[in-house]
């Protein structure tokens, strides 16, 4: 196990780390200068367009392309005759992947309203758009199945009939996944319980909704190499999924991520770019697929809808002997990522009341509905809505304070999280133990910002009552001994350094952040690290943005190619200087002796460069063994309006350990955009279906998202603590605060109304329902 | 050169005055104002919902706010559109500046129609109110709106000083 093992360093010993420096990519941001996927275009661009079902199952009996083939202006049109038929998942996730291999590039079969039926590569939108409706197609519509406990009943249509599909836990019964762990024995602690509270919580289905929608360009460059321009989270698992997909060499594939506009787990996925690169290799054009919004709703990935059964007990004092959980997971058609978000709804969850008996079962179900996949959170989200609903309740009929309660039951610091211990035996995951915790600390100090102790002088009475509430949240830094990531830095001739990496910056920030700790390694100003990632050709390995891994385990990577880099610096030095290279060390973008004497790197490149022949360039890689927990505690004040049943957020606090902030503003910064998201999951956002499966509402304005106006008084307080595996005591802030603002709000109305609702988003509607006014 | 030699079939001009410069433009008759700014090379114009409902596609038209998604290029003839690329010069602008300053771009898709959207808020109401920014600011899926807002008021106290000394 590699541990560096280093005191908390304050932010002020650091020149880079720890400090707000302005993005990297900051400027061209505010001038619009930055590059995304559409704003370049190889010569002799095509417009590939796809077809999606207009019907929720139904098997193709044929498909008619000739009108569309003579329309003029259109270069192909592609069905799943034309192509390779080869089992394979969409997940962006590490070979070999635990996902189910369901998906097919085109199928005689489609599964979900927006399912692919054909492929259209045209010389324009309009012509494109034409052969799509000039294409003819004798579908034999099949029976539909929406709800996962429908999906799961004996005669239920079957979704997956094929048998070339291989990693279905159970095809003839929808059931994509199963899976399930024991810590203890929750039989005997709901048994001893003095009081057990059970409830059934359902959360929806949401869209990540990006900005900028899925988009990508393919081509063949004068080699006949596939180029792949496309916006991903993950280019080294996209050219791998690509190679399979088309049976095309992964040597002839590169993938290249510009800038990319918002991520959030939508793009942890081989979305379009198996399809525009089919058209390319058919038509030999470059070919550009873009979803348009609706597109983007339906035909991209949701975050899983859920039902969660939870069971709890506790003695009257308040210990909580035991936690049971158990979930029904709607995959949708496909079964991506499926296992593994669900299985986190468990594992990242769970593992937050480490005393307590837990068992946890989930079903993950295939239904017509569109594929679901990743989404901030992984999952955690759901369970948490569930399990921080279910611990308040528990504290409201034992009469005691939620915080007080939740205090008496977490994990702490040097605990074994019990959890990863019992997946571990069950060859998932590692045992982990807890070494950096903030999770006390974030309590307090989000309990005294959100004037928690004088939350019961809160008006309760009348028309508007207010109340407030608090949920508590943990997440993961990477997965264990799967997620890695390289990176190699090289010294040029000015002083400068090129940071090559594989790391997948999405919005984030992590470009800025990860060159942040090279600079801080080698001891130069963040202007001399130039940033070039996500290019498979350039770049080495990195599994890519999820999982709250970059900052982790890319700045890991980052850290030690940067330190075998700083050596070699420091051994020129040494030799040009006469001076032992103990006794010199790298700051102020110059090598310095303790003896005063220094020089500067660009001395020492040259030095390096034209006379020794030697190009300093320091490489490294990096896996995780630990996946060490960022913490939450997160408080909602809310009112309620209980003639219109209309909640408002009137303050949200949220206090977060992400270990050493490496750049406190972005920090700030992931934790409010999660807020956001949080509330508008709570809330607003849902994917409405009509009875046949198709989306209502797949647009900007049906789709209720949380615009500036709806947002409240936000406040943020960045809790450091000093993890010892992380670069400068880094763990990671993406996904942890999306998980507090779904129980907290509910939790805050429970405590201004004292009714509890179990169901997202808390419209109006479900609020009066609680209320019993409708 | 004229630019009727040029017409494409079920094309015709459109003259437009883009960040100063006088362009003549071929276009369809359906053509949105997004159509022909992104296809001419206005790249910071972006397309997301196409529905008016986010503000990505903001321009200013004539110094007024408008989503060129929903505006006919036909309809925009003769008119003056600035897009974020006039903002700056070699310097940024001091609304630039002030969200580069509070980290307040993060994946960047929406800020050019979120800057314009302020400064065209602040130019016309230099002291518009917290509900005023709030009302109009563009929708953004990334900061939840905590720096972009502090970067406009940072600015917006800018534009106050300046009055003051005056």
């Amino acid at each position: 196990m590699t541990t560096i093992t280093k005191p908390p360093a304050s932010a002020t010993e650091h020149e880079s780390v720890g400090r707000s420096l302005p993005k990297v990519d900051g400027e061209k941001l505010v001038r619009g200068r930055a590059v995304y996927t559409d704003d370049v275009h190889p010569d002799g661009l095509v417009i590939g367009r796809i077809l999606g079902s207009p019907h929720p199952h139904a098997r193709l009996r044929h498909i008619d392309t000739r009108e569309a083939l003579a329309l003029p202006g259109v270069l192909c049109v592609l069905t799943h005759a034309d192509v390779p038929r080869v089992p394979h998942t969409t997940a962006g996730q590490s070979h070999p992947e635990p996902s189910p291999y369901d998906a097919y590039l085109l199928d005689h079969k489609v599964r979900y309203v927006g399912d692919r039926v054909a492929l259209v590569a045209a010389v324009d939108d309009d012509t494109a758009d034409e052969a799509l409706r000039r294409i003819r197609v004798d579908y034999e519509i099949l029976p539909a199945v929406f709800e996962p406990a429908d999906a799961l009943a004996p005669g239920a249509p079957v979704l997956h009939d094929e048998t070339e599909s291989t990693g279905i836990a159970d095809r003839s019964r929808n059931l994509a996944a199963v899976l399930d762990f024991e810590v203890g024995d929750v039989d005997a602690g709901l048994a001893r319980a003095d009081l057990v509270h059970r409830d059934v919580y359902r959360v929806q289905a949401v869209q990540h909704v990006s900005l900028e929608p899925h988009v990508v360009i393919t081509w063949l460059d004068e080699d006949d190499r596939l180029l792949v321009r496309t916006s991903t989270q993950v280019p080294f698992h996209v050219r791998r999924l690509l190679a399979r997909t088309l049976q095309f060499p992964l040597g002839r594939i590169r993938v290249m991520k510009p800038r990319i506009g918002g991520g959030f787990g939508g793009k942890q996925e081989m979305t379009l770019e198996d399809a525009c690169a089919a058209l390319t290799l058919a038509t030999r054009q470059p070919v550009k697929i873009e979803y348009d919004r609706s597109e983007e709703f339906v035909m991209s990935r949701t975050r899983h809808a859920m039902q969660l059964e939870v069971a709890i007990g506790a003695k009257r004092d308040g210990e909580i002997t035991a936690i049971d959980m158990r979930v029904l997971s709607d995959t949708g058609a496909y079964g991506t990522h499926g296992i593994t978000v669900t299985g986190s709804t468990g594992s990242k969850t769970l593992p937050l009341y480490n005393r307590a008996a837990r068992r946890f079962h989930c079903d993950v179900v295939y239904t017509n509905h569109p594929i679901a996949g990743a989404c901030r959170g992984y999952g955690a989200p759901q369970g948490f809505f569930a399990l921080e609903s279910a611990i308040d309740e528990l504290a409201c009929q034992l009469g005691l304070d939620p915080l007080e309660l939740r205090r008496r039951n977490m994990i702490r610091d040097g605990e074994v999280d019990l959890v990863s211990a019992a997946l571990e035996a069950k060859g998932k995951g590692w045992t982990r133990r807890i070494q950096s915790y903030g999770l006390e600390a974030c309590i307090e100090q989000g309990a005294r910002a959100s004037g928690w102790e004088k939350r019961d002088a809160l008006p309760r009475d009348g028309e508007l009552v207010r109340g407030m509430g608090v949920a508590l949240a943990m997440q993961s830094s990477g997965v264990a001994g799967v997620d890695w990531g390289a990176a190699a830095i090289k010294l040029n001739e000015d002083g400068s350094w090129n940071l090559s990496m594989g790391a997948t910056d999405l919005g984030t920030g992590a470009d800025t952040a990860l060159a942040q700790i090279a600079a801080e390694t080698l001891g130069v100003s963040l202007d001399r690290i130039l940033v070039y990632a996500a290019d498979t050709d350039l770049v080495p390995y990195d599994v890519g943005a999820y999982a709250s891994s970059i900052t982790y385990v890319s700045g890991n990577a980052v850290r030690r190619a940067a330190e075998e880099a700083r050596d070699q610096v420091l051994g020129v030095a040494s030799r040009l200087l006469g001076i032992s290279a103990e006794r010199l060390r790298c700051s102020g973008n110059r090598v310095e002796s303790d003896s005063g004497r220094s020089l500067s790197l660009a001395e020492i490149a040259d030095h390096a460069m034209h006379r020794e022949m030697t190009q300093i360039l320091g490489r490294a890689s990096f896996c995780i063994r630990d996946s060490p927990p960022p913490f939450a505690a997160q408080f909602a004040e809310v009112e309620v309006d209980t003639e219109t049943g209309r909640v408002r957020v009137l303050r949200f606090v949220s206090a977060v350990d992400c270990g050493t902030a490496i750049n406190p503003l972005q920090v700030e910064g992931q934790i409010e955009g999660a807020v956001a998201m949080g509330i508008g999951y709570a809330l607003c956002e849902e994917m409405l279906y009509d009875e046949s499966g198709r989306m209502l509402n797949p647009n900007l304005v049906d789709y209720k998202m949380i615009h500036a106006d709806d947002m409240p008084a936000v406040q943020t307080l960045v809790v450091e603590s000093y993890e010892p595996t992380g670069p400068f005591g880094a763990k990671s802030v993406a996904e942890v605060p999306t998980n507090g603002p779904a129980p907290a709000i509910a939790n805050a109305i429970r405590h201004a109304t004292g009714v509890r609702l179990t169901q997202l988003p808390m419209t109006p509607d479900r609020v009066l329902r609680a209320l019993g006014k409708i | 050169m004229s630019s009727e030699q040029h017409i494409r079939p079920g094309r015709v001009p459109l003259s437009l005055v883009v960040n100063g410069a006088h362009h003549t433009f071929q276009v369809r008759m359906q053509d949105s104002l997004l159509d022909v700014l992104r296809r001419e090379g206005w790249k910071s114009v972006k397309r997301v919902c196409e529905t008016a409902d986010c503000g990505a596609c903001s321009v200013l038209f004539d110094g007024s706010l408008v989503d060129s998604c929903s505006t006919l290029a036909l309809q925009a003839e003769a008119g003056r559109v600035e897009t974020v690329e006039a903002l700056a010069g070699t310097e940024l602008h001091p609304l630039q500046q002030a969200f580069l300053q509070h980290a307040a771009a993060q994946c960047g898709f929406c800020i050019p129609g979120m800057l314009l959207s302020m400064k065209a808020l602040l130019d016309a109401e230099p002291e518009a109110s917290e509900a005023d920014l709030r009302e109009v600011m563009t929708l953004c899926r990334c900061t939840g709106y905590a720096k972009p807002l502090a970067a406009t008021r940072q600015y917006r106290e800018g534009l106050a000083d300046s009055r003051g000394s005056r």
